[in-house]
């Protein structure tokens, strides 16, 4: 294909592919997972799988938008932007809609909009732009502290808005910043802290410590690159003592009982087997039946409007975040591998294309969308699977909801349309 | 290196996920069971249970229906419990327990809360029923036993037990299952199979449609209809015979094997066991150790056979060639083996060959055909072996097979049973000689003797017995019992034998009076020492009274052993009863309406009380030296009469 004959058209059609393939496989699961009975019309405006229709349509209308739109418009605009979307977040403090706990939503007619889904566009856009600034020196604490306001302003505001899992999607700026040479130490303290962490709760203070420092002091003398001064892994080792206490702390007195719970049953702390069974009756009962519902699935599914468990609606939230255990018990190992494929092949063929693009920005923009699809698939399904702790996001493009949908489509659309732009840059 | 963090973790956790599922879907994955799915509610329609009728086509058995009031303790609501009691007639005693009781077994799985209301108590229910969640009504269908006889045939249904359940996934809390007789031999073929349907429940537990729009459901398939060998009218005429006696009839055709009639005293009424009296009823019979009603004496009962067993020392003698019917022996009212004792007899002297031994049921004939016939052999162990071989080759000293509950062995001495007895192999055919007159080490069951007697009627083979009939009009029975069993003797051997038998009845032989007139009968009187232990000290108790015989002599219809417990000697009472059977069979009628009065109004309920009341029993009251036979004279003395 001659670049300039299809300048226009020179979008990377294997990504869109995977896009219209995970969402009309999701419309097609939230049909199962929301329908009652008898389905009259597919566009049936009081139903979820009617109203996701709907959602599809706009969102076609969206991706033409997108796609027509000057690509250098998204890199001068993202300042302004991302502005407009801490407005939009600091207007759910006086206007904001709370459904189940979350002050997330405005409610507009008989639609919801949840900008924190939005914000994830915005702050993308607003890092990309900071980081490809000629000025900007990654190396310079004062350049990180920009950057790490940048990410942490709407972080804090969904935060306080009580959606403790959209916060944690943040952390997915972590691979961007990394990427573009945020020094090694960021890297060896994330390590540190997720080790003495889950060490902490799951072995206490003293066995993760002692495990931290063996680690520490074997890297420090066998590492092959030159050895820096021997107080620099004694003071990593003091600094993990405070944070195991500090871990201790946060866990006992900051996290909610609720919290402390997934965390404790995720780790298996819970040895008592007589509240063991009443946790899994109570707190644990999605995970449990989301659990029950993929493995009833088996290996090639019950089939489509065949599952016992998703008819009878046995996960709550099937529809939303919980629509990967519909994938698995209708279309079992082979349907939930696919999926699973799917979301792989994606997001590595988005780092791919960014790796190529010669604008700064446009790599940064393609690493942060990688880097935030990466994170809802690793949350989402590890949840639904009992691998990780409930945390309640939804699985991009599947997942019900129209701010969702709309959002991670103008993520991935953006960077299709920089990336059709590649050839023209310099 | 930097890219590279990103695109491993995403590789890693693809590689993660798939393993989980796998492990979730496939390797761990539940089997796909509809029955295991609590997302699906099973509502089970259960069937007809086969009928089952006697050979003459006649209803001994149907159904009726009854509704169980079930629970399912999950889904149970607050609800006014004084109403509900006052409904169902049941205190919140009960109420608590059995709630208790169901939520241990399962708390989501249906159990049964108060069985078999009746009609009036389930239209009362009926309509207020939607008012008690978690409770639901269950038809299922009860026997209904048209005539009070055969339960000991019959048998009886009762709810599954849990290791029953566990064995077989087919049955339920709460359903039923042959316990006993027919309905345990026949249980696949009578039961049919449940109709289910699958509905679609939601997590609150709501039915919210069928199933796959109930394509999966199936309707319930009726139980076979079956016919069984017994002739209603001959059972309940025996068992009117065997009424205030305790002991066995078993009647068996001997063309066929086919069971005319299976009878064991004292008997119950087989309704006793339906619904809900049942669990009261069945603890009063199984708590009665007396008389032990629940004991089938036609199967179970051991006996030693005493004189019948002398036809088969007969015939084994024959076969062996060390008698032959001329053969002739001198009795002096006692046969003089060596022993310390002589073993007496009562045959009344004189010279005795193959019939006349038969028909004085002489013993010192007999103990002498088989001591010839043990000393044969080089050793005892040999002639032993050799005998038992051609005893057990008449279905006795082994399970017969048959179709009704396992029934007893019995016990057939061989050589290595007598080894094991006498280390030393210090042992001959005069150590045993007790068996000679079916005493010692022999022991039959009633069947198994009524078996034997077929196996001479037919002259030297037998069918096995069986109870079985038709299936649902389908004469197809087991193959076991439509083949002919070979006796270990030759046929010609029979016919002296039937002759000595048939002179039993003549005049002089052991049941002269017991003629029944225009019928040639064959038959065999015999009596067996019985001893029980009372206050730690072995007591000897009145003999039993014990009959074979068939009729007629050529071309026989039917066999019978008759055992009446403490009932004297044979001709007694097995005799009498032996007569009156085969009449009523061959004839339709009875003629010999003096004899039937006479069994049908002595009770021997006073001597069964003997051994608890403490009165001595005329047998061991010191007058008679030894007990071992009572043949012709006493019959004769109080019963000449009616000749």
């Amino acid at each position: 294909m001659s670049p300039d004959r299809n300048r226009n058209y020179n979008f990377d059609w294997i990504s869109i592919l995977i896009y219209i393939l995970l969402v009309g496989f999701g419309w097609v699961n939230i049909l199962s997972a929301s329908h009652n009975g008898e389905v009259t019309s597919y566009f049936d405006i009081n139903q979820p799988f009617g109203k996701q229709s709907i959602f599809i349509i706009l969102s076609i209308v969206l991706i033409v938008l997108i796609l027509s739109i000057e690509a250098k418009f998204y890199e001068r605009f993202s300042s302004i932007i991302y502005i407009l979307s801490i407005v939009s977040l600091v207007g759910l403090f006086l206007f904001g809609k709370t459904v189940s706990g979350a002050t997330s939503w405005y409610g507009i007619g008989g639609f919801t909009i949840q900008p924190s889904e939005f914000a994830k566009v915005a702050t993308s856009l607003a890092v990309a732009k900071y980081i490809s600034d000629l000025q900007t020196n990654i190396k310079l604490f004062k350049d990180q502290v920009r950057l790490f306001a940048i990410i942490c302003i709407p972080a804090i505001l969904i935060l306080l808005q009580n959606d403790a899992g959209s916060t944690i999607v943040y952390s997915a700026f972590f691979f961007v910043l990394y990427r573009e040479g945020l020094p090694q130490l960021y890297l060896l303290v994330a390590v540190i802290l997720i080790l003495v962490s889950v060490l902490t709760l799951k072995f206490g203070i003293l066995s993760a410590v002692l495990i931290t420092a063996t680690v520490i002091l074997l890297s420090h003398f066998f590492g092959t690159k030159k050895r820096p001064s021997i107080f620099q892994p004694i003071s990593i080792i003091i600094l993990s003592i405070g944070l195991a206490f500090g871990v201790k702390f946060f866990y006992n007195s900051i996290l909610q009982p609720h919290q402390q719970n997934r965390i404790s049953l995720w780790l298996r702390l819970e040895k008592d087997q007589v509240k063991l069974e009443k946790m899994k009756k109570t707190i644990l009962y999605n995970l449990n039946e989301s659990e029950k519902a993929i493995g009833s699935g088996g290996f090639n599914g019950k089939g489509f409007m065949e599952g016992t468990r998703t008819t009878g609606k046995f996960v709550p939230e099937q529809h939303t975040d919980y629509i990967f255990s519909t994938v698995g018990e209708e279309w079992g190992f082979i349907g939930s591998a696919l999926v699973v494929i799917l979301f792989v092949l994606l997001i590595l063929r988005i780092l791919q294309r960014a790796e190529l693009q010669k604008s700064q920005f446009s790599r940064v923009y393609g690493y942060a969308v990688a880097s935030i699809f990466f994170i809802h698939f690793l949350i989402n399904i590890g949840m639904v699977m009992g691998l990780i702790p409930t945390v309640g996001i939804p699985l991009p493009f599947l997942s019900y909801g129209g701010s969702g949908i709309f959002a991670y489509t103008l993520l991935l659309f953006i960077f299709i349309r920089l990336d059709s732009n590649r050839i023209n840059e310099w | 290196m930097r890219p590279l963090l990103l695109l491993f973790s995403v590789i890693a956790v693809g590689l993660i996920f798939i393993s989980r599922l796998f492990y979730l879907q496939v390797y761990n994955a539940p089997s796909e069971n509809l029955f295991a799915d609590n997302a699906i509610r099973k509502v089970f329609d259960y069937p007809k249970r086969g009928y089952i009728y006697d050979r003459n086509g006649k209803l001994l058995v149907s159904n009726q229906p009854s509704y169980d009031v079930m629970i399912i303790p999950r889904e149970v609501e607050p609800l006014d419990t004084l109403e509900f009691c006052l409904l169902l007639k049941i205190d919140k005693a009960y109420f608590k327990k059995k709630y208790n009781k169901a939520y241990r077994y399962s708390p989501r799985l249906p159990s049964p809360f108060l069985s078999h209301l009746s009609k009036e108590d389930y239209a009362a229910l009926q309509e207020k029923m939607r008012k008690f969640d978690g409770f639901y009504i269950q038809k299922r269908s009860l026997r209904d036993y048209r005539t009070p006889i055969g339960a000991n045939v019959l048998g009886y249904i009762a709810e599954a037990n849990p290791s029953q359940i566990k064995k077989n996934p087919y049955y339920r809390q709460g359903d039923l299952i042959g316990k006993q007789g027919i309905e345990l031999s026949y249980e696949d073929e009578l039961k049919g199979i449940k109709g289910i349907k699958f509905i679609q429940k939601d997590r609150f537990n709501r039915d919210i449609g069928p199933y796959k729009n109930g394509t999966r459901d199936t309707i319930p398939q009726q139980g076979k209809d079956i016919t069984i060998t017994i002739d209603s009218e001959l059972q309940a005429y025996g068992e009117k015979l065997m009424q205030n006696k305790r002991g066995g009839i078993i009647a068996i055709e001997p063309a066929t094997g086919e069971i005319l009639s299976m009878i064991s005293a004292p008997n119950y009424n087989p309704n006793l066991l339906v619904g809900r009296v049942r669990s009261k009823n069945f603890t009063k019979l199984y708590n009665d150790t007396i008389s032990k009603p629940l004991f089938d004496r036609g199967l179970k009962a051991m006996y030693e056979p005493g004189s019948p067993f002398k036809t088969l020392i007969a015939l084994a003698a024959l076969q062996e060639g060390t008698i032959d019917p001329a053969t002739t022996i001198t009795c002096r009212g006692m046969y003089n083996y060596g022993g310390t004792k002589p073993m007496g007899c009562h045959c009344g002297n004189g010279n005795r060959d193959l019939l006349k031994g038969i028909a004085k049921s002489c013993n010192s004939y007999f103990a002498d055909a088989f001591r010839k016939t043990i000393d044969m052999y080089p050793n005892a162990k040999e002639g032993m072996d050799v005998w038992s071989k051609h005893i057990k080759s008449f279905g006795l000293g082994n399970y017969l097979g048959y179709d009704l509950s396992i029934g007893d062995k019995g016990n057939i001495p061989d050589g290595d049973y007598y080894n094991k007895w006498y280390p030393d192999f210090r042992w001959g055919a005069t150590t045993v000689i007790s068996n000679a007159i079916g005493q010692g080490e022999v022991l039959v069951t009633p069947i198994q003797l009524a078996n034997m007697t077929a196996a001479i009627a037919n002259r030297g083979y037998f069918y096995t017995p069986h109870i079985i009939k038709k299936i649902e009009g389908q004469e197809s029975i087991d193959k076991n019992f439509t083949i002919p069993k070979k006796t270990s003797i030759d046929s010609r051997h029979f016919e002296p034998v039937v002759q000595g038998l048939a002179d039993v009845y003549k005049r002089g032989g052991t049941a002269a009076f017991l003629k029944v007139p225009g019928i040639e009968i064959c038959g065999k009187t015999g009596t067996a020492e019985n001893f029980t232990k009372i206050n730690g000290k072995r007591v000897q108790l009145t003999d039993h009274s014990i009959f074979v015989a068939f009729a007629p002599k050529d071309n026989p219809k039917i066999a019978i052993a008759v055992f009446v417990e403490n009932g004297y000697y044979g001709a007694r009472w097995a005799g009498r009863i032996s007569s009156l059977m085969i009449e009523k069979y061959l004839k339709g009628d009875v003629s010999l309406k003096y004899m039937e009065k006479l069994v049908l109004e002595k009770s021997l309920e006073e001597e069964y009380a003997k051994p608890y009341s403490g009165e001595s029993f005329s047998i061991n009251d010191g007058t008679k030296f030894n007990v071992i036979e009572i043949p012709t004279e006493q019959p004769t003395e109080d019963e000449s009469g009616q000749e």
